[in-house]
Order: C-alpha cells, then structure tokens, then sequence
C-alpha cells in the first residue's frame, strides 16, 4: 500500500467511525430527551409543595417520565398510585423519618460525576452536604431524625476496573459528627475482634439513635451485624442477611437472603426474622429482590423492582401470607411521613 | 557464557539498529529526532486504544449500578483468578509471535479482540457476561503486550531503547488519561447513554486497530535475513540442537531455554522478586486513604495523580535510563516505591503528603514499566524478544499477584501498618539483591 492509499483509508475510516459514533451518540441524546415527556397512561405529576412533616403521606423519587422524573413526589398513603406532587429535588436514593430527609445525589462535574449526601430539614431545604466517595445505593434515618446513614459503591482503581468495594457511613444531625466509614468501628466476629482488608458494610437500619442492624461481608460470606454507636463496635448474629429493615415495633427484620438454588442472575428472595426466637419465615413474593424494604406499617413491607419506566413499587405482608402487589409504578425509595 | 563476554554494541546492535536506521530516515522531526515512525505508530495505536478502553473503565461501575441496577459485589471475584490467567496469555502470545516472527499479526489479533469486546458490552446485561466480555477484554490485552513490546524494542536502537519505551509508555498513559473524559462528554451530551459510550469507544478501539494495521510496518522482523551468523547463532546456541539452521524454529523449548541466559535469568529472577513486594495499586490507594486521611472526594482521583507522573516522567527517565543505565532507573524506581512506604508508614497525617506519596508512585511506574523491557531487550536474542519479554513481564505479574493476595491475607491477621512495614522490609531486601545481582556492565 502506498502513503497514499494508507491515507485515504484512514480518512475514510475516520469518517465512517466517525459517523456511527456520532449517530450513536445523538440516538442516546434524542432518547434521554424522550424522557422529558410524559409517557401514555403514566401516573399524573404537578408541582406542587413536599413536606417531610404532617401525616398520612408517602414520599418518593418519581421516575415516571416527564417534566417531573427523578422529582421528589409526595402522595396519601391510602392512594399511592394517584396524582403525584413534585419538588424540584432530584435525589438517586431518598429516606426520610421525623422530619430528616437525605437525599443521595449527582453533580455532573467537566471530569467525572461527583455524589454527595445532603441532610434535608422538613421543607426539603439542605441542612448540610457531605460529598461522598461513589455511586450511592442505600440511605436510611433512625426514627427520631437524629442519626442518618448512608452506603455508597467505591470503584477499587482504574486498573482492575472491575473490583467493588462499599463504603457505609454514619452522621448525627444534631453534632453534624461524621464517621465516614464504620470500617473503623471494632468487629466482634463470633464472639472474637476481628481484622480484614476485605471488609464491606452495608444497610444500615436503626434501632433507635445508638443502635442500629447491617450487613458485613468478607470472605464471601454476608453476616448481619448490631452496631452500637457509642462503644463504636459491631458485632456479628447470624449469617446470609443482606439489607436488613427493622419493623416500627423493632422485634422483627425483612433482609434479602441469597438462596442456594436461585438462578445466579436473581438470586436474593424476601425473609423475616423474629430476633426474639430467631427464626426465619420467607415472605410471598417469589421473585428476586436487590433492595432494602421499607415497612409501611407494622404488617407490611415495601420494595423496588424492574418495571416498563424505572422500578416499580410492590408490597408483601411480613409474615409470609398473603401475596405481593402492585402499589405504584414508576416509584423509587418511598418514605411514609406521620 | 556467551552473553556474559559480549560488550554492549555486539551481537544485538547491528539487528536492532538496521531497523531504527530506517526508521530514523523516515522521521526527520528535531525534537523527535530519535523516536523511530515505527514506535511513534505503536504509541499512537496505545494512546487511541487506551482512551477506548479507559472510557469503558470509567463507566463501568455506574453502568452496572445505575445503568443496570445491579449489585456489584463479589464482581472482582472472578478477578484473581482471571490474573493467572493473563499471563499464561502473554507467554502464549509472545511466543506465538515469534514462531514465524508475525508480531504484527499477533498484536493486530490481540487489539482486535479487545475491540469487539465493547459492541458485546451492548447486549451483555447481568454480572457474569460483563465479566466474561472483561476478561475476553483482558485476553486480547495478555496477547498483544509481548509483540507490542517486541516490535518497540525492535524498531528502536539499542541506545535509545529507553526513550523509545518511555515515549510509548506516556502515550499510552495519556490515552488512560483521556478515556473518562470523553466518555463523561459522552454522558453530558446523552444523560444515561452508556450504549453511546460503548459505541464510541468501539469507533475509537477500531480506529486504532487500524492505525496499527496501516502504520505499523509488518512483515517478517529483519532479525534473520539481516544478521545470520550473529544472534541465531548464538540463541540457537542456549537453545538446544536447532542451533545452527538458517532459520532457526522457534519452538517453546528454545523459549524456556531462555531462561538459560544469564542475564534473561537474572533479570526475570529480579522482576518477579520485586514484584513479589510491590503492593497493589488498589492496596496503595487504600492505605492513602486510611493512613494519611485524605478525603472521601479524593479517592476516586487517586489513581489520575500516579498516572500524571506516570505520564509526565515516563520519557525523561526513558532517556536517563539510556545514558545511566537501564537496570540502575530499574532499582531507582522501586527506591521511589520504597520511599513511598515509608511516608505511608509516618504517623503524618495530610493531603500535601499524599500527593507526595502519588508522585512517589507515578515515578515509579515511570522508571520501571518502559525501562524493564528496555533492559530486558538487549538481553533477549531478537528472534525470541517477545518471548523473552512476556517471561520477564509474566515473571513480575504473576508475582505481583501472589503479593496482593499475600498483603490481602496478612492485613485480615496483623493489620494494615505492620503488613505494610512487612512489604517495605521485603522491598528493600529485594532491591538489596537486585543491586548485587545486576551489578556488571549492561547488555544493551
């Protein structure tokens, strides 16, 4: 081949690559914009005022298309599935419990996105920001408002792109203290301290303000643990919880457990456990879980699964009757207010 | 030993420099005066593949959480074991490109594969294919390092073989450098569209394929024809009974038969002792993080700080490794890495250290990563460079390897200081030897 010819296929090459990438890239733009319109037959939103106060109301992150995706969006209780009123607060993750919001969200940045944990006073005001090291993906407050938590996915370097790690953190609203890894906390793993490089914490659910369940792994293994605040200890109960949700009443835990036939794909389902006798009982819905549930009410636990636009909003009873249902579709990480 | 008596321009220098003779004619530019078409065309192909793969890298974790709404844990599982793997893939590409000296062949197979890989990301959706596509991803990489390295060291003259190395290593950093931000471009301008970025970096990927293809010179290397009583000779020689053919088979036993060389020996030995205490870069990052206290918003920047120095100093200690001596840049690169320990090691605590620690790191990746093969070079008869070099390379990973699994280990039973002042023990003990076994005039 002469200079020439090298030349020109490499003009024309560049200009055919060229050419899909960009096509790609605006197909990828025109479908992101798509979203800005309200699909047929999705749930109605209007803009409207959010409050984490008052009662009988359910707030969520909306992931209906439209003007109002990924909005805060409050609802009654006794209608879910109805007309939505929407913030313009745009959070990945959202809990909310007396009050206290926090909100898991995304700056985009010339580099890179860069995530932060934004502590929410009752009227969705951002009471402080603390930056955080990854992709968030579970988020509670204790039932006071006092304590919030947080766990966030940290990618390991660039060259083994492929290693995950988590990071669980814990602040008190009231002192703003943060400890932004509890893997500085002592483990007490069957009754002995206990050291790994490979520790990762997720999950956490409070108890009250200095107590609270989650999930340790290492070695493979996932165990739930009690955390206490003040002692900064952790200490280790049973094994194969993940996402512990401890009941209003706290006498009982819904966690995803991963069971040994499931297909590989899918392979969490739904427990409960009486942390009196200990004792499991899987809940009705046969399906594969990755989230931590949220108890609407002293019987009843809600969670997230793949649905047409974003998750949907299913529930089940905790004790293993009944079956599953349908509470709202287009619905991520509701919080029930009063 | 034949290898011991011979002087530094001997046997290897007529070989090596007919090529960079060529090469030079064709590049008549001031400042790059020195750097053969051939290696600038290799780095060009690095620096397009790397901004390829990077912008994969870069959006990997979100695209799994967010994209898919997976739960990554337990997805580096298959990453250790993926490790061993990988080099057995670098041997078997540098010998299969030294068996009928089709290097470019190779190496065009091995880009190509990790090009296909990113339209296969599109319809891979749960955690096991993903991790199939990376390690197929990781396949091609094992198998095109070796030729790769072989044709820069082949193309180059023996006395400007660091700078040449030095040269591709930053261009390739550079790439890395430059992946997550186009794929985040990418994403500005296509919120969520991780199959945009898939695309592009499989455009970028296969232009890059066929930069190789087009401005590489292929063909068979010049090794043979243009020197039969020199070098054949001789590796024949340690390589057993097909010694005296006009063109020698390379078989795996002339391979392995390198090893017999004493400088291919000692240098292989070296590498993988050291590697046996080069603590991971994910491990250095964390303990940055743990010991030194930087912030969380840090963290994910961390490894752009050693690839900046990495970048930036990766020809100018090219160059010195080729006026002091290669092996010398060699040590002086894990002295860096020694020294970085210990400020990991200091009860200090601040940011301005941690940059400290990262330069430190970065330097080191800059005096060893181009100049171990640069070394390596001129003590692997060209017919069987990139088996010679996919040894040494696979040497040093795989011991890298067993160290990381080693320190993961030792951290769950004596915690993160001692195992650290453990590893700067052994690192220095090791560097201790290197300096004693390399002592000794170099071959170039």
């Amino acid at each position: 081949m002469t200079a020439r010819a090298r030349l020109i296929t490499l003009v024309v090459a560049v200009a055919l690559l060229g050419t899909v990438a960009f096509a790609s890239v605006m197909r990828a733009s025109h479908r992101a914009g798509a979203l800005d319109t309200a699909q047929p037959g999705g749930p109605p939103v209007s803009a409207g005022a959010v409050s984490l106060a008052g009662a009988g109301r359910m707030v969520f992150r909306n992931m209906a298309w439209g003007p109002y995706r990924d909005d805060l969006v409050s609802v009654p209780v006794n209608d879910p599935g109805g007309a939505r009123v929407a913030a313009p607060v745009r959070c990945l993750r959202f809990y909310a419990a007396a009050g206290t919001g926090v909100c898991l969200r995304k700056e985009d940045g010339p580099l890179q996105e860069t995530y932060f944990a934004s502590i929410l006073d009752s009227r969705l005001r951002t009471l402080h920001d603390f930056p955080i090291a990854g992709i968030p993906t579970r988020t509670r407050v204790s039932p006071s408002g006092h304590m919030a938590a947080w766990t966030v996915f940290v990618g390991g370097d660039s060259y083994a792109g492929s290693n995950f790690s988590t990071r669980t953190s814990i602040v008190d609203t009231r002192t703003w203290a943060l400890t932004p890894s509890l893997e500085t906390y002592k483990i007490i793993k069957e009754g002995r301290p206990y050291h790994a490089a490979d520790v990762n914490f997720w999950g956490v659910t409070f108890a009250d303000d200095g107590h609270f369940y989650a999930t340790l792994a290492t070695k493979g293994q996932t165990y739930l643990v009690h955390g206490d605040v003040a002692a900064q200890t952790l200490t280790t109960m049973r094994t194969n919880v993940e996402c512990p949700s401890l009941s209003p009443d706290g006498t009982r835990l819904v966690f995803k457990k991963r069971v040994p036939d499931a297909d590989p794909d899918e392979p969490w389902r739904l427990y409960a456990l009486d942390l009196k006798t200990m004792e499991e009982t899987p809940l009705a819905e046969s399906r594969s879980v990755d989230d931590q549930v949220v108890w609407s009410d002293e019987h009843t636990v809600m969670y997230g699964l793949a649905g047409d636009y974003g998750d949907d909003l299913w529930s089940v009873p905790a004790d293993g009757t009944g079956k599953a249902e349908r509470v709202a579709v287009a619905a991520l990480n509701p919080a029930f207010i009063g | 030993m034949y290898l011991a008596d011979r002087g530094p321009t001997a046997a290897t220098a007529p070989t090596d420099a007919d090529q960079g003779r060529t090469d030079r004619a064709a590049q008549p530019g001031r400042a790059l005066r020195a750097i053969p078409a051939t290696v600038l065309a290799l780095g060009t192909v690095s620096l397009i593949t790397d901004v390829s793969s990077e912008m994969v890298t870069a959006v990997l974790p979100l695209y799994v959480v967010a994209g898919l709404g997976l739960s990554p844990l337990g997805f580096g599982v298959l990453d250790g074991v993926y490790n061993g793997v990988s080099g057995l893939v670098r041997l078997f590409g540098g010998h299969l490109a030294d068996r009928g000296r089709r290097h470019k062949a190779v190496a065009v197979v091995g880009y190509g594969l990790s090009a296909l890989c990113k339209p296969l990301l599109l319809i891979a959706h749960t955690l096991p294919l993903i991790s199939g596509v990376l390690a197929l991803d990781r396949t091609g990489k094992g198998i095109r390092t070796a030729p790769r390295d072989a044709m820069i060291s082949l193309a180059s003259t023996p006395e400007n073989r660091g700078r040449a190395f030095g040269v591709h290593r930053a261009m390739d950093t550079g790439g890395a450098l430059l992946g997550p931000i186009v794929a985040f471009l990418v994403l500005g301008m296509a919120a969520d569209g991780y199959d945009a970025v898939f695309t592009v970096s499989f455009c970028i990927a296969a232009l890059g394929v066929l930069v190789l293809v087009l401005f590489v010179p292929g063909g068979r290397a010049p090794a043979v024809a243009a020197n039969p009583a020199g070098i054949d000779g001789t590796a024949g020689a340690s390589g057993g009974d097909d010694a005296a053919a006009a063109s020698p088979p390379v078989t795996l036993r002339s391979a392995m038969a390198l090893l017999r060389i004493p400088d291919v020996r000692r240098l292989t030995v070296t590498a993988t002792l050291l590697g046996l205490t080069t603590v991971s870069d994910a491990f250095v990052y964390l303990m940055v993080q743990h010991r030194l206290g930087i912030s969380e918003r840090l963290f994910p920047l961390l490894p752009l700080g050693t690839a900046f120095f990495f970048l930036v100093l990766a020809m100018p200690l090219g160059v010195l490794a080729d006026r002091v001596g290669r092996r010398r840049v060699f040590l002086g690169g894990h002295v860096a890495l020694l020294l970085a320990y210990g400020l990991l090691l200091t009860p200090l605590h601040n940011d301005a250290l941690a940059f400290v620690v990262l330069a430190l790191h970065g330097t080191f990746y800059a005096a060893t990563d181009g100049v171990l093969p640069a070394a390596a070079a001129g003590a692997v008869p060209a017919e069987l460079r990139a088996s010679g070099l996919a040894l040494i390379g696979t040497g040093q990973a795989l011991a890298r390897f067993c160290c990381s699994i080693a320190f993961g280990a030792a951290w769950t039973v004596i915690g993160d200081q001692a195992v650290l002042g453990i590893a700067m023990a052994g690192l220095a003990v090791c560097a201790g030897w290197a300096a004693y076994a390399l002592r000794g005039p170099e071959t170039a």
